[in-house]
């Protein structure tokens, strides 16, 4: 036998980052056979061309610069599948791939890969992607498998709100932010599985959907619509782009919604889910630095 | 040490090993606000050369005549003397370029290549020198700016110099001409230089292990 001599801790738990990124694509699975379901086939071509951009990237910039290939760590799947989720269905099959290819290679990679990243790459990649072809990006249709797809707004724009369709996810949108009901399945499935907490999903919700409130607005269209639920799910929560600590993750979660419902509110655009969560990823490194955990018996400072 | 080098070195300087956007990173407000066209791009390095050129010209003639302690003021006003020059003469023949640069050819004045370079070079070296060390500056400026407005301009605007070269179906990456497009395109073309310089310095003194 042999013994290994190491630091502590020395309690070993079989989480690596395959199984929580295997978790991860197990509960984005629900809002992705719902947009299939809602958008028709043409939703799954989507998704799949930006997962196989982002793993060919990984795979094609590693090779390049003689790295470890670590595409089976199951990550660039995630992040494409992520941002494939964040795309209409009628987007044309080069706008997934210089998505994840601008998000795998200059956002993930270019910063030191897994872990390095300061932006979450499948949301930097959406924001490039609607700054570079807004009419493509906010092309929404109606859902129905029919060819003949029909342009529509989307609920913050005028589409019609009815809670019951906007839960089951019956609206205009992008393929992964309709289904609400998939959303809070993968939800609850993700924090069953212990991989993320309910910190910054709950109050990112919980804090836009005060101010909604104090400003007036719908509560209940504003919480079902457009990406907050994705985005405060799957989005916020990532790991490397979020704070450590709870006190962190609280002011974290809380500023998002709390500019969420500004751009809402007060932007230009009807929705602000992808710019609150960037800001927030770049203030996370100043918000982990002034909300440390105090060491027991360092005393004050 | 600059004192020994040849006029062609103190040229090359510039454009190369110590290009002032590339290698020296100055100049990079106007390297990422006007590099939107490749046209752009030519117009402000020519404009920068020009007043380059002239400022260095005089400050090493008044170099033994400026009092040590207002020497920035000074070169500050030798420069806008210059940046005048070539605002009116650009207004005058170039209208359309110089609507298209806008605020960036005054705020020339406040461009860290020009006054760096009176301070670290014509104020302790002779005319011809700091003639030639302007020029070199100015054309490494005008090459770098130019290359990051034609990649910007081709895949922001899919023309390039107002030819359309990608035809009709390219639908503009609109990004790459708006500001985050050129943080992100002088961050990608400041990186390959790195790696160009670096390899070819390696080269360089792997030759020379050789001969030593």
């Amino acid at each position: 036998m042999e013994l290994h001599v190491s630091n502590a801790p020395q309690i070993y738990a079989k989480d690596s980052t395959r199984t929580l990124m295997y978790d991860v694509i197990l509960a984005l699975l629900l809002p992705s056979f719902a947009g299939i379901w809602f958008f028709g086939l043409r939703a799954a071509l989507v998704l799949v061309i930006a997962i196989a951009a982002a793993v060919l990237s990984e795979y094609g910039y590693q090779k390049i610069l003689h790295k470890p290939v670590t595409i089976n760590d199951l990550s660039a799947v995630v992040t494409g599948l992520l941002l494939g989720l964040n795309l209409p269905v009628s987007a044309p099959w080069w706008l997934p791939v210089i998505g994840s290819v601008f998000a795998i290679v200059l956002i993930k990679q270019l910063f030191g890969g897994l872990g390095d990243n300061f932006l979450n790459p499948a949301l930097s990649a959406r924001a490039v992607l609607l700054a570079s072809w807004p009419t493509l990006m906010t092309n929404f249709t109606r859902p129905g498998p029919s060819l003949d797809a029909v342009s529509s707004a989307t609920v913050l724009s005028g589409y019609p709100s009815i809670p019951l369709q906007m839960f089951i996810g019956n609206i205009p949108g992008t393929i992964g932010e309709v289904s609400k009901a998939a959303i809070l399945l993968g939800f609850l499935y993700l924090l069953l599985r212990g991989v993320i907490s309910w910190r910054i999903p709950v109050v990112f919700v919980g804090a836009y959907a005060l101010l909604a409130l104090m400003l007036g607005n719908d509560v209940l269209t504003g919480v079902l619509s457009g990406g907050l639920l994705f985005g405060a799910v799957f989005m916020a929560p990532d790991y490397t782009t979020s704070p450590m600590t709870a006190k962190g993750q609280y002011i974290f979660a809380a500023a998002c919604g709390l500019i969420v419902a500004l751009i809402r509110n007060f932007g230009a655009y009807p929705e602000g889910v992808t710019y609150a969560i960037l800001l927030l990823n770049i203030v996370t490194p100043l918000i982990d630095r002034s909300v440390k955990n105090k060491v027991y018996g360092k005393g004050k400072q | 040490m600059s004192k020994k080098q040849s006029l062609s070195g103190v040229f090359f300087n510039g454009i190369l090993v110590e290009n002032p956007t590339f290698r020296l990173v100055l100049g990079t407000c106007p390297t990422i606000a006007v590099t939107t066209s490749a046209l752009n791009g030519i117009g402000m390095g020519l404009a920068a050369t020009f007043v380059l050129v002239g400022s260095n010209v005089v400050i090493s003639l008044l170099r033994n005549f400026i009092p040590d302690k207002v020497r920035i003021p000074a070169f500050v006003v030798v420069i806008c003397t210059f940046v005048t020059l070539i605002q009116m003469l650009m207004q005058a023949y170039v209208p359309s370029l110089y609507a298209s640069l806008g605020l960036f050819i005054p705020l020339i004045v406040v461009n860290c290549i020009i006054l760096a370079r009176a301070e670290a070079y014509a104020s302790k070296n002779g005319v011809a020198a700091s003639a030639v060390d302007g020029l070199g500056m100015g054309i490494g400026f005008t090459l770098a700016i130019t290359v990051i407005g034609a990649i910007r301009e081709l895949f922001g605007s899919g023309t390039l110099f107002g030819f359309n070269l990608l035809g009709a179906g390219y639908q503009p990456m609109l990004i790459l001409i708006l500001a985050p497009g050129g943080f992100i395109i002088y961050g990608l073309t400041l990186g390959v230089m790195n790696i160009i310089m670096n390899r070819a310095e390696a080269n360089k003194s792997a030759k020379e292990g050789v001969e030593a």
